[in-house]
């Protein structure tokens, strides 16, 4: 087959989008989109990370620090939302062994998300809008800096993606329990008991045990969305609260900005904000790993209860560790340093390193494994939040803080090496064992692009986070520039690791278009000729 | 002494070693998970003894630094101490209004920075001649903002704020703002 046949049809012309079902084409649709948005955050990482050698004759500096507000929410929203809602809209009846609750409630969260993420990046890129999305109070109000219209239109597009974002939460819950037509009553309470961990919590103090009607990947996506449904709450809140301001300003009244306490909206902010980080992101990877890991093995998961029950202590230690986000600001009370900030946050070590270990001794079980696609990029996962979650710990102390907060250290080993690496890999492995299923048998075009995109995607990530570490190490400030090339050294070199990461993602979107071919991508868009509600096709 | 130097000195060795050796691990459990199987699943004890091992680092952690790292006990009590100087500063329109052009501490002095902000939420750091920094803390508006530091070594400072408050905030450095000076010479 020629090249240019390939690259039309896709190899060996095997996937074929006439035969998918609305629910792969939607999953496929998220995918596709995620992938465009990570695109998107890859080349404005490799930007910034020039910029930080040398400042580019077409960006100029608001432009930069508006590529820094957009790039972590469109990696976070845009990519990460979308291949998340994706994936578990299709796995949530995958496993439940029935039909998502409605498919266009989940079209309206692909739509709300894809939309709403491109007008706030729109909105930045045209007005400069750049209040960081961390938006410290009264700074995204601090009209002498930023456009009224551009911050309004900006957190307009959030707004969307949280609203697609509550359409998902309420989807997979439903999802969960609701009762299809024709089939026995579903026991509703038990489900949601079962899926929240009550049941678990419950079996504790009984005698007869009773079991767990919910798998354990589906417990781990519902306890997440409580989180998601948390944090969608918080946002729209802050954003309406912002949109105020904006529309008093744009009416010609300009609102008292020492009305808000300034520490109490950093509390509730980063309470929040904190909801993703260190609670539906560490949540849905643990349950990525068990399910991939039981997927891979055929096996049942090591310490099932025990995995059950972290997962529960990690959605209630997501709400209480906010704090360790201001153990740098002064007037925060001692005691939420400590208990918060410190204690509750080395939690997270516990939490984590169990779902490491046990998914680890899932593998270990099924010796001796194929070094598969979906095994390189798990394992690469693992190792991402391995390396991530302790130098987060590190930083998450009063002492160590005082020379740590908003350095690189933090963005580098931490925040990027947790989602390049931890997160991103982690998604990649799902997107490789989901692949035959979502495209019904179409092959990869090159296990040689596999390849370079495992092993550029990973060192890259991890010598990004490494150098950027290294220069937090000597100070290098986070969230700013350095005009004079102060720790040029170090950024050229993290710059380096960024192209790899960036010709990682090239060998992957180029195989991943080869295997489905522009066709089969166009295909994916339009609608469905198979009217069901099944999966895949019977 | 034990200063923010040595600490991240410590932490660069001791984060560096952990990282070869998770790295390490991982490879080998790559090689083994693909090699000869014998189907046998880890022992719980294994499991359980792991996770005492996480527990006793992920609370001595914190033990170790509140009694080895000398800031962090004054940090949690400021108020029970009693500074050898005191400078207020204030922070608007993006600028540090400092109370004096050079800001001059003794070697061994324990000064307290009162740093106000009366408008954005802003950050104030101390920078070594080579770009490292001393310490910060945030500048939070409406809120008193504080911090003591003991000066052991003599050196001159600069003054920036590490924290992001627009683009305009980049700019916000002021060079040898502080200059530490050992006993004989400021007599």
């Amino acid at each position: 087959m020629s090249f240019s046949k390939t690259l039309i049809t896709g190899e060996e012309a095997l996937f074929k989008s006439e035969t998918l079902t609305p629910m792969q084409k939607l999953t496929l649709r998220f995918v596709v989109v995620g992938l465009i948005y990570f695109g998107f955050v890859v080349i404005e990482g490799m930007l910034m990370r020039l910029y930080e050698v040398k400042p580019v004759p077409f960006i100029t500096e608001n432009q930069f620090f508006a590529i820094l507000t957009a790039h972590p929410l469109v990696g976070i929203f845009g990519s990460s939302y979308s291949i998340v809602c994706g994936a578990f809209l299709f796995l949530v009846p995958f496993l439940m062994k029935k039909p998502l609750w409605s498919i266009k409630l989940g079209n309206w969260t692909f739509i709300l998300i894809a939309v709403g993420t491109f007008v706030f990046w729109f909105a930045g890129f045209i007005s400069h809008y750049a209040p960081l999305y961390t938006l410290y109070w009264p700074l995204p109000a601090d009209f002498s800096q930023f456009s009224v219209w551009g911050g309004t239109f900006f957190i307009a597009g959030i707004a969307m993606v949280m609203a697609g974002t509550a359409l998902f939460i309420l989807n997979i819950f439903k999802t969960i329990t609701y009762t299809p037509e024709g089939w026995a009553k579903q026991r509703c309470g038990a489900l949601l008991s079962s899926a929240l961990g009550v049941t678990g919590f419950n079996n504790l103090f009984r005698k007869n045990k009773k079991e767990h009607l919910v798998p354990l990947p589906v417990a781990a996506v519902a306890r997440g969305s409580v989180d998601m449904a948390l944090n969608t709450a918080t946002i729209l809140f802050t954003g309406v609260l912002i949109l105020v301001y904006m529309i008093g300003s744009i009416l010609g009244y300009d609102l008292k900005e020492t009305a808000i306490d300034a520490l109490l909206y950093k509390n509730w902010f980063w309470w929040g904000l904190d909801l993703i980080a260190d609670g539906l992101v560490l949540i849905f990877v643990a349950g990525t790993w068990y399910l991939i890991a039981t997927l891979i093995t055929n096996k049942p998961l090591f310490m099932q209860n025990i995995a059950r029950a972290a997962l529960l202590v990690e959605l209630v230690v997501s709400w209480t560790v906010w704090s360790h986000h201001l153990l740098s600001d002064q007037a925060q009370p001692g005691i939420l340093k400590v208990v918060s900030g410190e204690m509750v946050t080395a939690f997270e070590l516990i939490t984590q390193g169990l779902a490491f270990f046990i998914t680890l001794a899932t593998l270990w079980s099924a010796r001796p494994l194929k070094m598969t696609n979906p095994l390189k990029f798990l394992l690469g996962g693992l190792l991402g939040f391995a390396l991530a979650v302790p130098a987060g710990i590190m930083q998450a102390d009063v002492g160590l803080n005082r020379i740590l907060h908003n350095t690189q250290w933090v963005v580098g080993p931490h925040v990027h090496v947790a989602v390049l690496v931890g997160l991103t890999m982690t998604l990649y492995s799902a997107i490789y064992i989901l692949f035959p299923i979502l495209t019904n048998g179409a092959k990869l075009y090159s296990q040689k692009l596999v390849n370079i995109h495992f092993w550029c995607h990973l060192t890259g990530g991890i010598g990004m986070g490494s150098f950027m570490g290294m220069a937090g190490l000597k100070g290098m400030l986070r969230r700013t520039l350095y005009v004079d090339g102060e720790f040029n050294t170090l950024m050229i070199l993290a710059a380096l690791c960024g192209t790899l990461i960036l010709a990682g993602f090239i060998a992957f979107f180029i195989n991943i278009v080869m295997s489905v071919g522009l066709k089969g991508v166009l295909g994916i868009f339009t609608p469905a000729k198979i009217k069901t509600t099944d999966l895949t096709p019977l | 002494m034990v200063d923010s130097e040595m600490v991240l000195t410590g932490q660069t060795i001791a984060y560096t070693a952990y990282c070869i050796v998770i790295i390490l691990l991982v490879a080998w459990f790559a090689w083994k998970v693909t090699g000869k199987g014998d189907g046998k699943g880890v022992k719980p004890a294994i499991f359980y003894t792991f996770v005492g091992f996480l527990t006793v680092l992920g609370v001595s952690l914190h033990i170790i630094t509140y009694n080895t790292i000398p800031w962090t006990k004054v940090d949690l009590h400021r108020s029970d101490y009693k500074p050898d100087k005191t400078f207020s500063i204030t922070v608007r329109n993006h600028q540090f209004i400092l109370p004096s052009e050079k800001m001059v501490i003794n070697v061994n002095d324990d000064v307290l920075f009162d740093v106000k902000s009366e408008d954005l939420t802003y950050g104030f750091g101390l920078f070594r001649e080579d770009n490292s920094l001393l310490f910060q803390m945030q500048v939070v508006p409406g809120h008193k903002n504080d911090v003591i530091w003991h000066f052991d070594k003599p050196g001159v400072f600069a003054i920036r704020s590490t924290e992001y408050s627009g683009p305009k905030g980049v700019f916000m450095i002021v060079k040898d703002a502080v200059e530490v000076v050992s006993a004989n010479t400021a007599n």
